[in-house]
């Protein structure tokens, strides 16, 4: 069968693959709230440096989530292309100058401002990205579960996510066996057929499938019930791995990057690095 | 006398949605460190008991009970499903839908987990269990690098790390493969004498759970106890069929011999039974007069001819390798082969699911290359395993119209068409009804109807009788006979031994991506070597006409069916 996995654990050997669930957690959380809050472009520098550092240890190649990575640039892009179209002067009122590089048509002018924000508003994504990525290439995901319930999330939550993660491959693997029974009836799916009738005939795979996975979802809560899920307020891990000297390591500078992002950030009272102060250019 | 682990007094439940009870009346004691069998078709309430022992009944599956019920003392209603799991382990039919964890360890692990056990307690604990089903190798792997019978040695592992008195198997082999259905009864049997808890196993496939000694049998029809005494017993009345449950085929020609089947000759177990000098003979006698064996009937034209055949998802390593055969017109074949052989690849090969690396699949000698899923499917039909993976439509009418309807037919020529088509595989009576008041096996008819109704040259099957009891397994394959007889050519999947002897005269044989053999399917099973390289099961007859020594056990075993076809059963 065709592999469908667009994003999912890569194994490799890496310092990053050899954290434990739980540090790499709390570094992904710091790390992403370190960069929601700043629009410091010296941070946002710093940080969007040291992303590329961390991705070069984990061995993840850009190849292996190039796909992802594609996705989230045309994210990216539409976003920008919106906030220019809504307010382009956005960067103007924030700076408190304007300096005019040239005009588009009407109200749309480019300018210094704008640039310098919308740069600095695709650092921040730029900084997030690879590091949410690595997460979730790097991090085994039988740890997902025990390393959520570790920062005290409900262990139902916890595993929730971890059952998604052990039945998605099987659901795809079931809906592509159901559409190609239904192919050979005839329902065409590909691009052939006017959009209304696929989206009918879509309905001819969905109906079987969702039927079938009610069912799994009765085996799964069964299986689970019989086996004491829920009996107790918490739960051991089978899969939970001690904290090594580099976890406390990695944990401990996730807090010190938080920490000096908050700093740096709100000094001078602003969540923005203003290099127009000093006049206009 | 011990007190029992499992007490039912009385007892009937009617589940919250049913009109009328699902039990009646039961009583039936099991004590600790027995093995016990659970008979019966589906319907029978043979599975409502397994989840009243449970606990799944009331917590999971409320209703109305009437009478008592103890397990291990306590009453489950009373108790909570979590307190029943310290008492019962079950193992659940699905393999893979109770595999919960991520890896075997995990899964394993899973209630020790939900018990809080200290980490390092759980991996000593589940490093023992592991071995002691033997897939202590596998700790690390996925479910999906595993085959069915190894899942099943994983849930296995995961009731027992539980001190449990006993272990509920609920039909252990309707996904197995036959050589792996006899280690999973095999490993069953390990571990009753290893923990000496009581073993309580739900299953239809009588002489396959008889593998191993099983104390006693309960056999279950129409929600009441039939019978519940030694197997040697039940077997000796010859009652089983009239309940809709096969006796052990070696019986039945035992029977069809003449000889009277006493509890002295040990009849639960072919390998063990005990025959006279006088009784053998008889055999022998019966062997010799039945000797009209048939002529070969003539092929027809060729139909499907498949050609050096290649496939895999890339060149090093090949799924299906150098594949050769050709089907005539009119022909009922069987693919068998152990899961994962390949045998589902050639048929979305055939159908154009995928696409063949190199070779060529011809339809009366024109090479199919060039068409699409949509363009072959109007010769060649694919009937899934599941039909409810199949069936999109509310109405029966609308789900045999539908690819019809896709093809544009005029609305005249699609309601003859149907109507037609609804009458060869008696649907007509059902026309207007929705699907979902239909059983499985009538589901497995519209299916079989909504493939038919594009009048396709020959059909696929998938498992057609996958978990089925006798009683659906014989109204299915004489419905498939039947259309064989009209005219349609049948490929079937499957790894059902008695399916191929029946009703499909020969057997293309499969193991690890390549063709074994292509042959009668009495042949196939009278190859010990083949046998064993294929993952199947030789059958009784062959064991009983060696011990009767009979030195041909391959006609004994075709005598034997034909007969059975003239009976009429």
């Amino acid at each position: 069968m065709a592999r469908i996995a667009i994003l999912s654990y890569i194994k490799r050997e890496s310092f990053v693959h050899e954290l434990t669930g739980r540090a790499k957690l709390v570094f992904f959380l710091a790390w992403s709230v370190a960069s929601m809050v700043t629009y410091d472009t010296r941070v946002l520098v710093c940080m969007l440096l040291f992303s590329f550092v961390i991705f070069k240890v984990s061995r993840i190649r850009v190849k292996d989530i190039s796909f992802v990575l594609g996705l989230a640039a045309v994210f990216l892009l539409m976003n920008n292309l919106f906030v220019y179209l809504f307010s382009p002067e956005y960067g103007v009122g924030l700076y408190q100058s304007r300096t005019v590089l040239f005009t588009i048509a009407g109200p749309y002018t480019v300018t210094l401002q704008q640039l310098f924000y919308h740069l600095n508003m695709t650092m921040k994504v730029v900084c997030v990205v690879p590091v949410a990525l690595l997460f979730i290439a790097c991090t085994d995901p039988s740890e997902f579960a025990s390393s959520l319930a570790s920062i005290g999330v409900s262990y139902r939550i916890g595993y929730s996510v971890s059952l998604a993660l052990r039945y998605i491959p099987d659901i795809q693997r079931e809906y592509h066996n159901i559409s190609q029974a239904q192919q050979a009836r005839g329902i065409d799916l590909s691009g052939k057929d006017k959009l209304f009738t696929r989206m009918k005939n879509s309905v001819a795979i969905l109906l079987p499938l969702v039927l079938s996975s009610l069912n799994r979802i009765e085996t799964v809560s069964n299986a689970m019930e019989l086996r004491g899920f829920g009996r107790n307020r918490k739960r051991t891990w089978y899969n939970l791995r001690k904290m090594q000297k580099n976890d406390w390591i990695v944990t401990a500078l996730a807090i010190a990057i938080l920490a000096v992002d908050l700093i740096v950030t709100f000094w001078d009272g602003s969540r923005y690095y203003n290099p127009f102060l000093s006049g206009p250019f | 006398m011990a007190t029992p682990i499992i007490s039912f007094q009385d007892y009937g439940f009617q589940y919250m949605a049913q009109a009328k009870p699902t039990l009646y009346n039961i009583n039936l004691d099991i004590y600790p460190g027995e093995k016990v069998l659970i008979a019966g078709t589906s319907g029978s309430g043979k599975s409502t008991i397994g989840n009243c022992i449970n606990g799944l009944i009331p917590f999971a599956y409320p209703g109305q009970k009437t009478g008592k019920l103890l397990v291990g003392g306590r009453e489950p209603d009373k108790s909570s499903i979590f307190e029943m799991s310290h008492t019962v382990g079950t193992v659940l039919q699905d393999t893979d839908g109770q595999f919960i964890g991520l890896t075997v360890g995990e899964d394993i692990a899973f209630a020790l987990e939900n018990n809080c056990v200290p980490q390092d307690e759980m991996k000593e604990i589940v490093d023992r269990v592991a071995k002691l089903v033997d897939i202590d190798h596998h700790l690390q792997y996925a479910p999906h690098e595993l085959s069915g019978g190894q899942k099943q040695r994983v849930s296995l592992a995961g009731v027992m790390v539980e001190d449990v008195k006993a272990l509920l198997f609920d039909e252990p082999l309707a996904n197995l493969d036959p050589a792996a259905g006899r280690t999973t009864i095999e490993l069953i049997d390990t571990v009753h004498e290893q923990t000496g808890a009581a073993v309580i196993i739900i299953e239809h496939r009588l002489e396959d759970v008889l593998w191993r000694r099983m104390d006693r049998i309960v056999l279950m029809d129409e929600g009441r106890i039939i019978a519940d005494v030694p197997v040697a017993k039940l077997l000796t009345g010859g009652e089983l069929p009239a309940h809709g449950i096969r006796e052990p085929l070696y019986l039945t020609a035992l029977r069809y011999a003449g000889v009277e089947i006493d509890e002295q000759m040990h009849p639960e177990h072919v390998e063990k039974l005990l025959l006279t000098e006088e009784q053998k003979e008889k055999v022998r006698g019966w062997y010799r007069a039945r000797e009209t064996d048939r002529a070969r009937e003539d092929r027809g034209q060729e139909l499907l001819r498949v050609e050096h055949l290649d496939f895999g998802y890339s060149p090093e390593t090949l799924t299906l390798q150098d594949v050769n055969f050709t089907v005539h017109r009119g022909e009922m074949v069987s693919i068998v082969g152990r899961n994962g052989a390949g045998k589902s690849t050639l048929a979305k090969l055939i159908c154009g699911f995928e696409r063949p690396l190199s070779g060529g699949i011809y339809m009366e000698g024109r090479n199919l290359s060039g068409d699409t899923i949509k363009e072959r499917a109007a010769f060649i039909g694919y009937v899934m395993q599941n039909p409810n993976q199949m069936i999109s439509k509310p109405m029966i009418w609308d789900e045999v119209e539908l690819a019809l309807v896709q093809s544009g037919m005029p609305k005249e020529e699609r309601k003859a068409r149907v109507e037609e088509t609804l009458r060869i595989c008696g649907l007509y009576p059902f026309r207007n009804w929705p699907v979902s008041a239909l059983s499985f096996g009538q589901k497995k008819r519209v299916t079989i109807a909504s493939i038919l109704v594009q009048r396709p040259q020959i059909i696929i099957l998938d498992e057609p009788t996958a978990g089925q009891d006798y009683r659906h397994y014989t109204e299915i394959m004489d419905f498939l006979k039947e259309l064989n007889g009209q005219g349609y050519t049948i490929l079937m999947i499957t790894h059902d031994m008695h399916l191929m002897l029946e009703y499909t005269p020969r057997a293309i044989v499969f193991s690890e991506g390549r063709m074994l053999a292509d042959t009668t399917a009495a042949k196939v099973l009278n190859d010990p070597e083949l046998v064993r390289a294929a993952n199947l099961k030789e059958t009784s007859l062959y064991t009983l006409s060696l011990a009767c020594g009979i030195d041909e056990p391959q006609k004994f075993t075709e005598r034997f069916i034909a007969y059975e076809k003239e009976e009429g059963r």
